[in-house]
């Protein structure tokens, strides 16, 4: 492994982060605070508690893996998007760089900048609600697992698309819904039976619900199954990306 | 001069779709030469340099660069090329010394702050090295890549139409910067559609149409082509064969024996001694005629001529 080719596409991405210090970084942390507002707040206040822990507290983790996914995934799509739309991708793929050597410097990028973002997030929350994190051990693996497992995601999305359009249809009509509906914002025993069931199949559920459980000891699913899922995802977007580098595809006629 | 920087052996490209971009392209490319990659809009030029570069992959065939296999051997090869594209492609955002340091990164070279300095330099870009490449012209921008393309000190360089929509004075320019890079010992690959830039840079060119390679040459023999004249002289009667006394002279006829073609080199005939000469034995043969004609051939008629005899 040669460091110097990781090294500058980690640095050119963080370089373009602090060029776009408003929208990568505090326009999601202003977002961010604006849910704590509304649903920690204004809406928390009149919610009974939730397995123990106020509401305001309770989506707090949940919140953040909403950040953490959305940005995690749009700001690895962007980084190798950009380079194809622009042209510039020619440098990349005639460089004297392993696939393993671009992945890192890019999807390492994108997940540094997601992993610096939920820990500004969970600073700025405490000045909503009382934190407590039961095991922070647990916090920071999860935090940094789904920051890389969806920068990959991200990644491949970014490969995919040919158009802005397609950048951001995945994030919007998949990571946005299954986020929403992931228990972020309530507990899946609060559902009826049935959804209780449906829930389950879907993957950020059990994100949520580990990321939780290291906060506040309560979780939907158990801790093995949480684990499972993630490796699950990692070990596929992996996958896939080492089938696109294999093929070229959409890199290499 | 027997001592091949790259070689490419067998090479084709058939994009999916069927389109067959490259036909068993065999080339060797010396050290230390510019060879002149010569063919017209959509003849494959820059497919073949996308193969040996990495851009493309190869339907069949293989390219050793200095020796190694551009396949299975990618570190090696690649880190020995540098890669000026035809497209002005560049992140707009970023500053010059930046993105020229960051190329040399991504070719796994440490940092040489020095090194940098000395290609901003050489290229006339050092003033303009804290600006943002948007801010930049055309012409400027094409030197980037440029910088770019030398900033981890490649042996090969591949120019991809650089002078394509630059003006006259920056076409000069890119070429004396062009010559002061093999002068020291940078072997260069550059394509082109303009027949005068061959003519000017190259030491050899290859005429690519089709995706065929269909002639590679010295541009010297190539240019003794260029240099020859013909005379063509229209027959009062025709001539069943040139007569014997005429023979030392390189001729032919058409037209049923109507015409008379002599052909000599024009490069020779500043004193007009080889037409005197020739007029002066037709005379003693009895041979009249009515019309005559002179053309010289450029190389541009070599180069139609090859591309419509494969159309």
């Amino acid at each position: 492994m040669n460091l110097h080719p990781v090294r500058a596409i980690y640095m050119a991405e963080m370089a373009r982060t602090r060029r776009t210090l408003l929208q990568s970084i505090v326009s999601p942390v202003i977002s961010t605070s604006l849910y704590f507002v509304v649903f920690g707040a204004a809406i928390g206040s009149r919610i009974s508690e939730v397995n123990g822990v106020s509401y305001g507290a309770f989506i707090v983790p949940g919140l953040i893996m909403l950040m953490l996914l959305t940005q995690s995934v749009s700001n690895a799509s962007f980084g190798i998007f950009f380079p194809k739309f622009s042209g510039s991708i020619y440098e990349l793929l005639s460089a004297p760089i392993s696939h393993l050597e671009i992945v890192i410097g890019y999807v390492g990028a994108a997940a540094s900048k997601s992993i610096l973002l939920g820990l500004i997030i969970l600073a700025t929350s405490n000045f909503f609600v009382p934190l407590e994190i039961a095991h922070p051990f647990w916090m920071l693996f999860f935090l940094v697992l789904t920051a890389v497992t969806f920068s990959l995601l991200g990644f491949i999305i970014g490969i995919w698309a040919d158009g802005f359009d397609r950048l951001q249809l995945v994030p919007l009509l998949v990571i946005t819904p299954l986020t929403f509906l992931g228990g972020s914002f309530y507990s899946i025993d609060m559902l009826p039976p049935f959804w209780q069931t449906i829930t389950l199949a879907n993957p950020v559920v059990y994100l949520v619900s580990g990321f939780r459980w290291s906060f506040y000891g309560i979780s939907d699913v158990s801790l093995a199954a949480s684990v499972g899922m993630i490796t699950l995802f990692l070990v596929a977007c992996l996958a896939t990306i080492g089938w696109i580098f294999r093929t070229g595809y959409r890199l290499k006629p | 001069m027997n001592d091949p920087i790259i070689t490419i052996n067998g090479l084709n490209k058939t994009y999916e779709g069927g389109f067959q971009a490259l036909t068993h392209i065999d080339l060797a490319i010396q050290r230390g030469e510019i060879f002149a990659l010569l063919g017209p809009n959509g003849a494959g030029k820059t497919t073949l340099i996308s193969v040996v570069c990495g851009l493309v992959n190869p339907t069949a065939g293989h390219v050793l660069v200095d020796g190694f296999d551009n396949i299975t051997h990618y570190r090696q090869a690649r880190e020995r090329i540098g890669l000026v594209p035809q497209e002005l492609t560049n992140e707009a955002f970023e500053t010059v010394w930046n993105t020229v340091s960051f190329s040399r990164g991504l070719f796994g070279k440490a940092p040489n702050p020095a090194h940098i300095e000395k290609v901003l330099k050489s290229l006339a870009l050092w003033d303009k090295r804290n600006n943002r490449l948007m801010t930049l012209s055309g012409g400027m921008k094409r030197r980037v890549l440029i910088a770019k393309a030398l900033s981890h000190e490649p042996r090969i360089l591949f120019l991809d139409e650089p002078t394509a929509g630059v003006d006259v004075e920056l076409r000069r320019e890119m070429w004396d910067v062009v010559r002061q890079l093999r002068d020291n010992g940078v072997t260069i690959i550059l394509t082109t559609h303009y027949i005068e830039e061959a003519e000017e840079m190259a030491d050899r060119i290859g005429v690519i149409n089709r995706g065929e390679l269909v002639l590679v040459e010295e541009k010297a023999a190539l240019m003794s082509k260029l240099g020859s004249k013909q005379l063509t002289l229209n027959l009062h009667s025709p001539l069943t064969e040139i007569p014997a006394n005429l023979q030392r002279f390189e001729l032919s006829l058409a037209a049923e024996g109507f015409e008379l073609i002599y052909t000599y080199d024009g490069s020779q005939e500043e004193d007009g001694h080889a037409i005197s000469e020739f007029l002066t034995a037709l005379e003693r043969e009895g041979v009249t005629f009515k019309d005559l004609n002179t053309r010289q051939s450029s190389l541009e008629d070599i180069f139609v001529d090859l591309v419509k005899e494969r159309a």
